[in-house]
């Protein structure tokens, strides 16, 4: 009957616990680092100013509330804005963020597809022209007749 | 030919970044614009944005006011400065309600509501106060710092304005001028 009675009193308590206790709490410091502070335009960790200790202030009453790291985050968001996550704007100027990456990788893709080809048929048209194959070392020559010998047995 | 396809469309690649850099770094450069056309006796048109007000839900903007003078403060919680000069803005908030000609309009940024609700509380602000959470009426006052304060006309239009803190001096001269 005891035994029962603890396992109904376990269930209930993991089915009342909120979400965030179950994801772990969030510490201070595993937030800080992950927002700015708004006014000094620096991340939050290594901001020393009253705005800063006001924002950890905030962070800091949000975890005794038992908020999870992502909530933290929505409510810093709602509380000082986008510019607290440290991302760039999705318009104007700060699209090149995000564009400028995506351009250099298509850049370098467009160019290594433009100068493999070139490369590929560059060597054997060198080979051709010489009508000599490349010398081998002598450590390389002894390793060909080795493996020469190996497939001939 | 072939062999300066590369070449080129490297170089034309690095003049666009280049490019791209200078046009960025100008973007978040100062926007002086206001100043400038204050300096020059002009009075240009206010920007406007809707915000919602401090510790409601509601929505409010410059524009509404249009009519009035209104002395547009940017402040904060956390800047000494601004708790310095909220009892010229307190009193000049008395005056402008009594004559009826105007008000002050606070607008918060980087703070959060419980903190501005316990500044207005505390420095005994009778004025209303917007919350700028992204900066949108910030930016477009090219407004970086608190405080900041920009003394609009009637018409809508910026008579004066300080990157700073203000005094009563400066209160009554440029409402005076925005009046006129």
């Amino acid at each position: 009957m005891s035994r029962a009675l603890v396992v109904l009193t376990v269930l209930t308590a993991l089915i009342a616990a909120p979400p965030a206790m179950a994801a772990g709490k969030a510490s201070l410091i595993d937030v800080e680092d992950e927002v700015m502070c708004v006014s000094c335009e620096i991340p939050l960790n290594i901001a020393e100013s009253a705005q800063a200790d006001q924002q950890r202030d905030f962070i800091r009453a949000q975890i005794d509330a038992g908020k999870s790291k992502e909530q933290i985050k929505t409510a810093l968001v709602a509380e000082y804005g986008r510019e607290v996550l440290a991302l760039p704007d999705s318009e104007g100027f700060g699209l090149t963020a995000y564009l400028v990456p995506l351009a250099l990788v298509a850049l370098l893709a467009g160019g290594l597809a433009l100068l493999l080809p070139r490369w590929r048929r560059r060597a054997p048209a060198a080979l051709a022209e010489t009508g000599e194959a490349p010398e081998l070392s002598k450590a390389e020559a002894s390793r060909l007749d080795e493996e020469l010998a190996r497939y001939e047995r | 030919m072939k062999r300066l396809t590369v070449p080129i469309l490297a170089a034309v690649a690095a003049v666009a970044l280049i490019g791209l850099l200078g046009y960025g770094l100008s973007a978040r450069g100062d926007d002086r614009s206001l100043d400038d056309a204050v300096a020059r006796n002009e009075r240009p048109a206010a920007p406007s944005a809707a915000l919602p007000v401090l510790g409601k839900t509601v929505k409010q903007s410059l524009a509404d006011m249009r009519g009035k003078v209104v002395v547009l403060n940017f402040w904060a919680s956390w800047c000494p400065p601004c708790e310095t000069e909220a009892p010229a803005l307190v009193d000049l908030q008395r005056r402008l309600q009594r004559d009826g000609t105007g008000t002050v309009l606070g607008v918060t940024r980087d703070d959060s509501t419980p903190d501005s609700l316990k500044k207005v509380s505390e420095w005994k602000i009778n004025y209303p106060s917007l919350r700028d959470v992204d900066n949108v009426l910030a930016k477009k006052f090219g407004s970086k710092n608190v405080p900041e304060t920009f003394v609009i006309d009637a018409q809508g239009r910026v008579a004066a304005l300080s990157r700073g803190e203000i005094n009563r001096k400066f209160l009554d001269t440029a409402v005076k001028a925005a009046l006129q």
